[in-house]
């Protein structure tokens, strides 16, 4: 095992951030960490006891029954001071308390869809605009199976025009390096738009 | 508080019984605000472990070298919550300490940061 992480990984005073990566179940979020992650994909386990009764329709069951919420995770050092953590939201959309805890302090997500089951990205997507988390949409191509272009795609999910949509492939580190790229400047072109709208509201109030 | 040394589970307890039993039930008991990428590290765990109960000590040997929160949790294999408790016994106890990079909470990221991160996926 120690072979494997064999790198080094992060100093103590290191910056940890994190991306979300997200999407239907079975749609590559796994494939997808691991295509860039420098370690094997972990799997980090929370339990849901008396939280998960006013989210799960459980009614009519009085016992107080434990569910286990998975999570797989990889990691990337891009430097002693700075580390790169992606997370895999549970495949169940609904454990949104599980979902709050990784939506926290994370600087952006990437939605990951499957247009067979195109449905299947809804609770995601909606999630993040929720939370106004910036967010990409990667359309994962099975087998070069790719039906519909992109704008095709994007006209079907109804997104706000400046999410980019890419076409990419779940198990190719170059595809996903490229669609980590455009997320990051996704995520920083609407930091950017956050710090500048107070100024610009500013200067439209005096010239009134 | 229940004496070290006493034993009164066995191996058909299953394996989250004890950990629970350790954690006496504190499963929302996160006291220093642990996060999924808090970064945790384990001073002089040679010494420390034969200090603490065995699951404790496992948590030293595993952040032996600086490691996130849920990556200690993956690699003892043990649910989120409970490790945070752990964890944060250890930390009262300074025999863990850690750091975040910035206060979640305020859920900004500043554009320096996005942008080191820009450069080092650039460069994988």
């Amino acid at each position: 095992m120690e072979s494997a992480s064999s790198r080094p990984g992060p100093a103590i005073d290191a910056v940890a951030v994190k991306v979300l990566i997200s999407g239907g179940f079975g749609v590559g979020k796994t494939t997808l960490v691991g295509a860039v992650s420098e370690i094997v994909p972990l799997r980090t386990e929370e339990l849901i006891t008396e939280l998960s009764e006013g989210v799960d329709d459980v009614s009519g069951i009085e016992d107080k029954s434990t569910t286990t919420v998975a999570m797989d995770f990889g990691r990337i050092t891009i430097s002693p001071e700075l580390v790169l953590y992606l997370f895999g939201t549970p495949g169940q959309d609904r454990f949104w308390f599980m979902w709050d805890e990784l939506a926290r302090g994370a600087l952006g997500a990437i939605v990951l869809v499957d247009t067979r089951r195109l449905d299947a990205c809804f609770a995601a997507i909606d999630y993040f605009e929720r939370r106004e988390l910036p967010f990409v949409i990667g359309v994962n191509c099975f087998d070069g199976s790719q039906l519909y272009d992109v704008d095709e795609i994007r006209a079907a999910l109804d997104v706000d025009p400046v999410i980019p949509v890419v076409l990419c492939d779940a198990r190719q580190r170059e595809s996903i390096k490229e669609i980590l790229i455009k997320l990051m400047e996704h995520v920083m072109a609407t930091a950017r738009l956050a710090e500048s709208v107070p100024a610009q509201q500013a200067r439209s109030s005096a010239i009134t | 508080m229940a004496g070290r040394d006493e034993v009164w589970f066995d191996d058909a307890a299953g394996p989250l019984v004890r950990p629970y039993a350790l954690t006496r039930g504190r499963t929302k008991d996160n006291r220093h605000g642990l996060d999924l990428v808090t970064l945790v590290v384990s001073v002089q765990p040679e010494v420390h472990q034969r200090r603490v109960e065995p699951e404790y000590a496992d948590v030293l040997w595993v952040c032996e070298r600086p490691l996130s929160v849920a990556e200690v949790a993956a690699k003892i294999d043990l649910p989120l919550c409970v490790v945070k408790v752990l964890l944060a016994d250890l930390i009262d106890r300074n025999y863990v300490i850690y750091r975040t990079g910035w206060q979640p909470m305020r859920n900004a990221p500043d554009l320096n940061t996005m942008q080191k991160v820009l450069d080092g996926i650039r460069k994988l």
